[in-house]
């Protein structure tokens, strides 16, 4: 890669770049997103677009894909100025966009799928023949007739890049497509992405994950408060060092605390089951484990494997068949709603941030006050204790370092992963005796995620039981003590940390079984 | 041309929009009085001056603003919960029906405890009658706009059945309505030579506990948070169904006694038709009022406004009946859009 790299930069004056940005420009209310941002993509290179959460990077691919409109500066498509005005113009261009969250219809097969974002002409008789070629050639198995609430988040990623790759793309722009993979899945992306940068596809890759950045991409664009701060190699950094150019400052990692000797089980789950209402939803079978004082388990998986629904189950959206499938201590509580569980010391988090975890259209201390009231005593006779509250939200957003204007504005005005920094340090605020948190840093910046990861740890440290659901290995293995993965609605044994490893771990994420041979041949 | 949706919603312009609403019916009206051969100022001033350009006019406009800034107030809770009441009229004839024949089951008696009794005697016939809907969609989750709305002709059947009946005033040479009720009954009025009556602090009352809840009170918060984001209420550990039951009951109370303010007030008996259908007007004036109680006791008294209005028109100018429900119609149409174009912009290609 460091090869590659170099003859690129020497022969920058020679080719010419795919797309330039000159001196963009983005202006929201409050914000001014992207300030003279200059940018060049070369063909077949793969170009990282790096920086925290709100730094500008959502903004500016959604101004080269025509959703948005920048306010000044220009775009040059093949050195000819171009205007982007919409998103059709764009794929017209030759620009294919992945995004963080797919847009399928489940009921839908995977060719209906592909043929309902494809110009028309496309979507004509043998479709299906050229889905299986593609899908081939670049190794993403798909087959075409299959419905897609019956595929893994994995396959439902293939369609988006098949369907883009069928419009014979010049470029290809990725949100954060390893957020969902397995890392076998995700060493199949890259040599994707490698094959397709060969033969001249130029990428523009978003991640929050700098170790693939470094493994993968050629070239890095750093943004910050929405001004590129630096270009780079990346193959040339370290993580640290492109997070400390993220941040402007120096990264302080999370740091492992020494091995505790866990106290009393906290929280316990014992042969837990349940249907799901919704007909695309997990069912879990027979979970069990318990969750102990002082320590965090880890479970890991990847999405629509039943993380919401046990969530459901845990927190008490959703309640038990019978009242000793959840029990915290000894108090059977799996009759008992949200705030009866949040009244014997439960805080948790659950994915969805805007509609779930936060009312969008309603303040920052409003929302503070959302699961916050009867812990911290925010209500006196009903009625809501409004000082004591917003002090609540400033507590909050001083110590989680949410960036935004105020207390008073709507939680829709942040950005995604300012209002995860805004919804775990609510929980964390409170210091309840037990956390459980469904993906505590999902599209969380480094130094951010840093410091979340260092508050739970803490929390465990005083004595607090944690439970962490992730898709993020690095996450779990950085912060759990034990580790167990959730697959189709199973969770499997858990394991200290120390005595297995990411390769294990992600191929029961896969769905092979513990006992398999595959899984002891590679224990340590 | 075509429509996109505004990257940043502006806030003052939610509340400028009815205003707007407002000036552009009055210029719309103005042109509409020009077609039809009047002179648009002295219509105006018609429509809208001369009808509130005396005290009694005045009064007349509180007692029509009375009822429905009520029931708008009591149905506002529900509709920001999404719970969708239809029904108020039917809830209001119901607790007009309670109080009316409390008053007359007591008509001899002169008592200050009448009057209260006859206020709470009618809350409760309307939140029985919003109960039934309330219990049809919490527990058999059927849709309450059918139920409320059709529970509505059967409370106009029931109240056409008592009063052809029981309720006949037996010295009233059979015509169907009750007995005129004694001053001990009816509410106290409060400007010599009008009709305006204390129900009109009723009103006000109302407005006032309700800004109070919706801004302080966990009961509001949790009406919000539920209307807003079901999923968030539900993290939250709020009980849907509860705020279902308190959505009705709220509508309930306060239409039946809207419903006892007018058969104790203006009315003075019970009439075969107790309200001209202020329970489904005070469904337009709880939606251009934004919900809000302030906002719902200026709409109620617009909309009072406009009947007195067209009433005026119809004696002054000869105007039809229909010009009423025509600045309605504007009103709410000119609400609509000034709504649309401030979640949305026109963008021409």
């Amino acid at each position: 890669m460091g090869l590659d790299n170099g003859l690129q930069d020497g022969e920058k004056e020679g080719v010419q770049s795919l797309l330039s940005l000159r001196g963009i420009r983005k202006k929201f209310p409050g914000c001014l997103a992207n300030d003279d941002v200059d940018l060049d993509v070369l063909p077949g290179q793969i170009h990282a677009l790096l920086g925290e959460n709100g730094a500008g990077k959502s903004t500016l691919v959604k101004m080269i894909y025509g959703i948005l409109k920048p306010d000044g500066g220009e775009m040059l498509w093949k050195g000819a100025p171009t205007a982007i005005d919409t998103p059709s113009a764009a794929r017209m261009l030759g620009i294919g966009m992945v995004f963080q969250h797919f847009s399928l219809f489940e009921a839908l097969t995977v060719a209906e799928n592909i043929s309902l974002g494809i110009p028309e002409e496309l979507a004509g008789p043998g479709l299906n023949e050229r889905i299986v070629e593609i899908s081939q050639v670049y190794g993403l198995p798909l087959d075409p007739t299959r419905e897609v609430h019956s595929l893994s988040v994995g396959e439902r990623q293939r369609i988006e890049i098949v369907r883009c790759l069928l419009q014979s793309p010049k470029l290809l722009i990725m949100d954060e497509p390893t957020s969902v993979l397995t890392p076998q899945e995700t060493d199949k992306l890259f040599k994707t992405l490698e094959r397709l940068a060969s033969e001249g596809v130029s990428i523009l890759y978003i991640s929050h994950r700098l170790e693939e950045i470094r493994k993968l991409c050629h070239k890095a664009t750093i943004l910050r408060s929405g001004r590129v701060v630096s270009e780079c190699d990346p193959s040339q950094e370290t993580a640290r060092s492109l997070a400390e150019m993220m941040m402007g400052d120096d990264l302080t990692l999370a740091e492992r605390r020494s091995g505790t000797e866990p106290g009393p089980v906290l929280f316990e789950v014992s042969r837990l089951s349940c249907q799901p209402e919704d007909p695309f939803g997990a069912s879990l079978k027979d979970i069990s484990f318990a969750l102990r004082e002082g320590e965090i388990l880890g479970i890991a998986g990847l999405a629509g494997n039943g993380q919401r629904e046990l969530m459901g189950m845990l927190s008490g959206e959703v309640l038990s068949d019978s009242p000793a499938m959840v029990s915290m201590g000894d108090v059977p509580v799996g009759f008992l709603g949200p705030r009866r569980r949040r009244k014997l010391g439960l805080g948790f988090v659950p994915e969805e941030r805007l509609g779930h975890g936060a009312v969008p259209d309603m303040m920052l201390w409003e929302n503070g006050f959302l699961s916050a009231m009867q812990g911290q005593n925010l209500m006196s006779n009903g009625f809501i204790k409004v000082a004591k509250t917003i002090g609540f939200a400033h507590a909050v957003v001083n110590r989680f370092n949410v960036k935004t204007p105020g207390v008073d504005h709507n939680a829709s005005s942040l950005s995604g992963g300012n209002l995860q920094k805004f919804i775990v340090g609510r929980e964390i605020e409170q210091n309840p005796r037990v956390l459980i948190v469904l993906q505590p840093t999902w599209g969380v910046d480094a130094g951010s995620a840093a410091a979340i990861h260092q508050e739970l740890m803490d929390m465990a440290a005083n004595g607090a039981a944690v439970l962490v659901i992730s898709q993020d290995l690095d996450e779990l293995f950085a912060v759990s003590d034990r580790i167990s993965v959730i697959c189709e609605g199973r969770v499997s044994r858990a394991t200290p940390v120390s005595e297995t490893t990411v390769e294990q771990i992600g191929l029961l994420m896969g769905g092979l079984q513990e006992n398999d041979s595959a899984i002891t041949g590679l224990a340590p | 041309m075509r429509i996109e949706a505004r990257t940043a919603i502006s806030k003052p312009m939610i509340y400028i929009a009815p205003v707007l609403a407002i000036a552009m019916t009055m210029i719309a009206g103005m042109g509409l009085f020009l077609v039809m051969g009047h002179d648009p100022l002295a219509s105006l001033y018609t429509f809208f001056i001369a009808p509130i350009n005396n005290l009694d006019g005045i009064a007349e406009l509180m007692i029509k603003a009375t009822p429905l800034v009520i029931i708008g107030i009591g149905l506002s809770f529900g509709f920001r919960a999404n719970v969708w009441n239809i029904g108020a009229e039917g809830q209001l004839t119901i607790g007009g029906i309670a109080g009316g024949v409390l008053a007359l089951a007591f008509f001899e008696v002169d008592s200050p405890l009448l009057l209260p009794g006859m206020l709470i005697v009618a809350a409760l016939g309307g939140m029985a009658w919003a109960a039934i809907p309330a219990f049809l969609k919490t527990r058999f989750n059927a849709n309450e706009i059918l139920t409320s709305l059709m529970l509505t002709y059967v409370a106009l059947l029931v109240l056409s059945l008592l009063i052809h009946g029981p309720l006949k005033d037996p010295d009233g040479m059979n015509f169907p309505e009750s007995r005129m009720f004694h001053d001990a009954a009816l509410l106290p009025i409060l400007v010599e030579e009008t009709r305006l009556h204390a129900g009109v602090f009723l009103a006000l009352a109302a407005v006032a506990t309700a800004w109070v809840i919706l801004g302080r009170h966990i009961i509001g918060f949790q009406i919000k948070v539920i209307g807003m984001a079901p999923r968030a209420a539900s993290f939250a550990g709020f009980d849907q169904r509860k705020i279902i039951w308190l959505s009705f009951m709220f509508a309930g109370a306060a239409s039946g006694i809207a419903g006892i303010c007018e058969i104790a007030g203006p009315l003075g008996q019970i009439v075969p038709t107790i309200s001209p259908g202020y329970g489904f007007t005070a469904i337009i004036v709880a939606f251009v009022g934004r919900l809000h109680p302030v906002g719902i006791l200026m709409a109620g008294l617009l909309m009072a406004l406009s009947y007195l209005g067209g009433e005026n028109a119809q004696i002054e100018m000869n105007m039809p009946n229909a010009v009423t429900g025509v600045f309605q119609g504007m009103l709410l149409f000119f609400l609509l859009a000034c709504d649309v174009l401030i979640k949305f912009r026109l963008r021409y290609k």
